[in-house]
């Protein structure tokens, strides 16, 4: 075991750091829900038709654009999904400057599927 | 429109404390409320329940990342047989039977409580694995963190890395197969397998069903399963609820936290069984 302590102090620089940028992730993606949910509090309605929804990026930035609650509030949303993906970037580059090639390597793998099947989602529906 | 607002703030608390805990979505919770007792489709409730597994693991892998309680490198080991699997489940679904799935898992989530139950019981319950093997070694997954009920270090091993690898690829496939949440699962590979202690095993589990959740998050987000009125305040309850959970985690007796994952453990395996014969409860 005389090897595994800078092994773990290496990974608890590289966690405080994550953890530092993730706290700011969260932040926005409250404060947009935050505004989205006041706004919709005010307006007395979510500014779209009853069923619609979203289809893609440039709906949301047109409804972002003319202040729909809708629209901020799904803004919110998004940004909260980001989250996760910042936390993995986020990894890749701490354990990059730790020196740390194998993780660099497991981490942007870890990325590449999250990409895959973001494009999945987008494309296929799948 | 206030008071269902209100309610799903006071769920999203709920459901955020008990899922930074545990290491586990609250599917199970989220479920019921929005289609029980708010009569809305379940398809808005799986929408709503994958946005709170991503709020529950940022909430609570801000604490988590602070006070060095998650294993940061099996947790990314992990990721990739979880979401390779998703993938590989979502491509099979209308391909596979998933009964056999249903059943395969139910059992898993029952032999996994019972043995719970026996670390409960058992004289030298929590007992920690100072051998790493092979995989371990060469991935150097082993960690340590404080435990703020027994104040001290603990360091540990981490063992059985195959096994515990294939049993998250498998959940991976459930997940993106059937559309359950896997953070109970994730749980079960790191502790119950892989040897690893209960309060690094459900905060790990914290971090990875964030990511995992994220994959499969787009395709629900543009198809209108998200109802931003109960999603927002839910999450929003969430991210506060899980901020307190993942500090009560910290200094709660690991005994205290297999006594409450029991009963779920057992309720998600019957769940589970008995979806697998077409019974939804």
């Amino acid at each position: 075991m005389k090897t595994s302590k800078p092994a773990t102090n290496e990974i608890q620089a590289v966690e405080q750091t994550i953890g530092k940028i993730l706290r700011w992730g969260v932040i926005v993606a409250a404060t947009i829900m935050i505004l989205g949910l006041l706004l919709y509090l005010m307006n007395g309605s979510l500014g779209v038709a009853t069923h619609y929804h979203v289809k893609n990026f440039s709906e949301l930035l047109q409804g972002l654009l003319t202040g729909k609650p809708y629209a901020v509030m799904m803004t919110g949303i998004f940004a909260l999904i980001l989250t996760p993906v910042l936390r993995v970037v986020v990894s890749i580059y701490s354990f990059y400057r730790e020196h740390d090639s194998l993780y660099v390597v497991i981490t942007s793998l870890v990325l590449i599927i999250l990409m895959a099947s973001f494009w999945l989602g987008i494309e296929f529906h799948l | 429109m206030f008071n269902s607002i209100v309610i799903m703030l006071g769920v999203g608390v709920l459901v955020g404390i008990l899922g930074a805990i545990l290491g586990i979505g609250g599917g199970m919770i989220i479920t019921p409320v929005l289609t029980l007792g708010m009569g809305l489709d379940i398809k808005y409730a799986i929408g709503a329940s994958l946005i709170a597994v991503i709020a529950t693991s940022s909430g609570a892998t801000i604490a988590y990342l602070r006070d060095n309680v998650l294993n940061l490198r099996v947790a990314m080991f992990l990721e990739i047989a979880t979401s390779v699997g998703a993938i590989v489940g979502a491509l099979l679904t209308g391909v596979l039977n998933p009964i056999f799935l249903y059943i395969l898992f139910g059992f898993l989530l029952f032999f996994s409580g019972a043995n719970m139950v026996r670390k409960l019981w058992g004289k030298n319950s929590d007992q920690i694995t100072h051998t790493d093997d092979k995989l371990a070694k060469d991935l150097r997954l082993s960690g340590s963190y404080y435990d703020k009920n027994l104040h001290k270090e603990i360091d540990y091993g981490v063992t059985n890395v195959p096994t515990g690898f294939g049993i998250m690829f498998g959940a991976g496939v459930a997940s993106g197969l059937l559309g359950i949440g896997s953070g109970a699962f994730k749980v079960i590979a790191m502790d119950t397998f892989m040897k690893m202690p209960l309060k690094p095993s459900s905060s790990t589990s914290n971090l990875m069903m964030g990511v995992t959740a994220a994959a499969s998050a787009t395709i629900y987000f543009f198809n209108g399963s998200i109802l931003p009125q109960i999603a927002v305040p839910l999450a929003l309850g969430i991210i506060v609820g899980a901020a307190i959970g993942s500090r009560v985690m910290q200094i709660m007796p690991t005994r205290l936290m297999r006594i409450i994952f029991i009963p779920i453990l057992l309720y998600l395996g019957l769940q589970m069984i008995l979806k697998g014969f077409g019974v939804t409860i």
